[in-house]
């Protein structure tokens, strides 16, 4: 039982993070209908300017809150520079021109930082366990990232589903050329709404990095993911976003943790321990496949 | 059409006097090519590598046999398909006599056919050692300054078996080299494996679902495979888990002079296996440590020290060839004695042209300097062959 819990809470953690990075890409898919690939530099640069901003400020929550306003600074620079450009092309267009941007980006870092990465030590005040049950303990760091995670999905929701910002998001995320229509200053929309994924994206690459490492092209990897995400949750949909990072997290660790043991009441050991590793990195392409198959614009998806 | 004929026939007649010359110019260097990581998160690997194979031709006065050399470094990635280009460019565009190098047993697959077969050209692993080309793919072409993967964990297996460690859980990334070293200490642990995890290699870098069902089975021990930043990822993780101090930890490569400024304290204490250490006493190894950490203010590690002795093997064979280095059977024959001063102990070769060698037990300490460092406490094998020469065909 115990075992349970802290393989869920695994998930949970893993979730919230690639929540963090999904909201912003949903938000920008939907509301521009931008595919914005080089959303996971932003998540890169997010890791590289916290790993500067923290050895300046020799702590590293001063030097993550230091981190974000800058990393929204960068994203409406992106946003002015390259994505305002992109919104009234068609998809091909945009996902030539972002894939430019991350190599630029990926060139900019090694540029600034060198070739060879760093890495961001867990703070001291959390480098260490908290009881979660009594006699089960959790790594305290990752316990915060839940703990943040959480906070800002709530935050979100509440901006989403009460604010007027929020109002403006979920109507250009259903029709775009409308709100436009409507006298809605749509350019400071889109500006801000860039400028905010690209903080959730940062603030996931920053709080990643103790536990990975701070590399050129982390944000790669994790892209794809994050991708089938927003393709499961339906595209545009925060809510969707959330619920599809949260299930993405639960089925990679249940792939990691109790595939092998299932496979093996049926396979040999050696059979077994081959082929689990293999099956959960395509689990999440099945469930997605699955998804699609069922509900073709994903849980929540808006258009038709 | 004329003048455009006779064009073609004074390029031809050029490219022949130039092709008949070539041989004479008996002052073209000998040329390496070195394939290593220089980029990404492992990069510290192939920094190590490179400062070795130029503190190598350092003490060489920058000659074999009389002859200059030069090295030209290629970038692997960390990946595959990056490997087997930048080998094809070293054979096919800067013609090198040698490539040696490669960290990365999938890499070295991959690169493979490539230098040996296609390329007619001799490849010298200074660290990948992946099964197949032991036994099955063993290759003329191939020799190797560094070991087969099964063997280093064969020796922790050998020692833990020893110790008297009833159960062990084995942890090691998903590819080539990583399914070698579970094989190897499984070899020689005769104990019960209470479970065993290949995790997604290069890209999980979190083994918080794998730390908690290592928590869940109890094991005596954890034996881990996880070179690089993957190893400091792992201690850090593993710390946090709050495991250290309840479960030792055993490690085949995943602690050494590149990962240990990073690890610091933690990874005091926790033992491995490894065919070359810092304090081996012979006077090669003393000149190329001492050397070394003047140098850099650092430790070599053994990446570095099997570049070095790639190195040192080439020259040996260069030295006993006077400097010509074009006939490849007089030069193979060479390489095979390993006639040179072995940073490790002198060594022979096998059939498969792996290295017979002992295997030694190392713990994490601290310098009398405060430098963190790995010290030999045990021989755990003495001469030993990997356990696949005997597929090799070669004999």
């Amino acid at each position: 039982m115990d075992y349970l819990l802290l393989q869920m809470l695994n998930g949970v953690q893993l979730g919230l993070l690639m929540f963090l990075l999904a909201a912003g890409l949903t938000l920008t898919f939907g509301i521009m209908d931008l595919v914005n690939l080089a959303h996971g530099s932003l998540y890169m640069m997010g890791a590289y300017i916290a790993w500067t901003t923290i050895s300046w400020t020799d702590s590293f929550v001063m030097g993550a809150l230091l981190a974000l306003p800058i990393i929204f600074v960068l994203g409406l620079v992106v946003e002015a520079v390259v994505a305002r450009r992109l919104y009234a092309r068609n998809h091909l267009d945009q996902v030539l021109a972002t894939f430019g941007l991350i190599l630029f980006f990926n060139e900019l870092v090694r540029v600034i930082w060198g070739p060879a990465g760093k890495s961001i030590a867990v703070p001291a005040f959390l480098n260490r366990t908290v009881e979660i049950l009594p006699g089960v303990p959790y790594p305290a760091y990752r316990f915060a990232i839940i703990v943040v995670g959480a906070a800002v999905a709530i935050l979100l929701a509440w901006l989403v589903a009460r604010t007027r910002i929020g109002m403006l998001i979920r109507a250009g995320a259903s029709n775009r050329r409308m709100i436009g229509a409507l006298g809605v200053n749509i350019e400071l929309l889109f500006s801000l709404v860039f400028g905010l994924g690209a903080v959730f994206a940062g603030l996931a690459g920053l709080m990643a990095a103790p536990i990975t490492s701070v590399k050129i092209g982390m944000g790669d990897d994790i892209l794809i993911l994050a991708f089938v995400i927003i393709v499961i949750g339906g595209i545009g949909s925060i809510k969707g976003a959330f619920i599809a990072a949260m299930v993405v997290g639960q089925i990679d660790i249940v792939g990691r943790a109790f595939l092998p043991d299932l496979l093996k009441t049926f396979l040999s050991a050696s059979a077994a321990s081959s082929a689990a590793p293999a099956i959960s990195q395509v689990l999440v392409y099945i469930v997605m496949a699955g998804v699609l198959v069922w509900r073709p614009t994903g849980l929540f998806g808006q258009r038709t | 059409m004329k003048s455009k004929l006779f064009g073609t026939a004074t390029i031809a007649a050029l490219a022949t006097v130039a092709a008949g010359a070539l041989p004479a110019m008996a002052q073209s260097p000998i040329k390496i090519g070195f394939v290593s990581t220089f980029s990404g998160p492992q990069a510290a690997i192939g920094e190590d590598m490179r400062r070795s194979v130029e503190l190598a031709k350092e003490h060489l006065g920058g000659k074999m046999g009389g002859k200059p050399f030069e090295i030209v470094y290629e970038d692997d990635q960390f990946k595959p398909d990056v490997g087997k280009q930048k080998s094809e460019k070293l054979v096919q565009q800067d013609k090198v006599n040698f490539v040696a190098g490669y960290i990365w047993s999938n890499v070295l697959l991959a690169s493979l056919k490539t230098v040996t077969d296609e390329g007619d050209t001799i490849l010298i692993s200074a660290n990948a050692g992946p099964s197949q080309i032991a036994g099955d793919l063993c290759n003329k072409n191939f020799f190797s300054t560094s070991w087969q993967n099964d063997q280093t964990p064969m020796a922790m297996g050998e020692y833990l078996q020893s110790k008297g460690v009833k159960s062990l859980y084995l942890m090691a990334g998903n590819y080539a080299a990583g399914k070698d070293m579970l094989a190897g200490v499984k070899r020689t642990f005769k104990g019960q494996i209470i479970g065993e995890d290949l995790t997604k290699w290069p890209d999980q870098l979190d083994f918080s679902a794998e730390l908690a069902k290592i928590r869940a089975a109890k094991p005596d021990g954890i034996f881990i495979f996880y070179p690089g930043a993957h190893g400091v990822q792992f201690l850090t993780q593993y710390a946090q888990a709050g495991l250290k101090g309840q479960i030792p930890l055993y490690q085949v490569f995943s602690i050494d002079a590149i990962t240990l400024p990073l690890q610091k304290e933690l990874a005091l204490g926790t033992l491995g296996a490894q065919e070359w250490v810092n304090d081996l006493p012979n006077d090669a190894n003393k000149k190329y440590v001492a050397d070394f950490k003047k140098k850099h203010g650092v430790y070599p590690s053994y990446y570095g020290a099997q570049s070095y002795d790639a190195i040192m093997l080439i020259a040996s064979a260069a030295e006993a060839l006077k400097g010509d280095v074009s006939n490849k059977d007089k030069v193979r024959a060479e390489m095979k004695k390993a006639n040179f001063k072995s940073v490790r102990g002198d060594f022979k070769y096998n059939t498969n042209q792996f290295p017979i060698q002992n295997f030694y037990i190392q713990e994490a300490v601290k310098d009398p300097e405060g430098m963190m460092t790995v010290k030999t406490i045990a021989t755990a094998m003495k001469d030993a062959k990997d356990p696949f020469y005997e597929k090799c065909p070669m004999k």
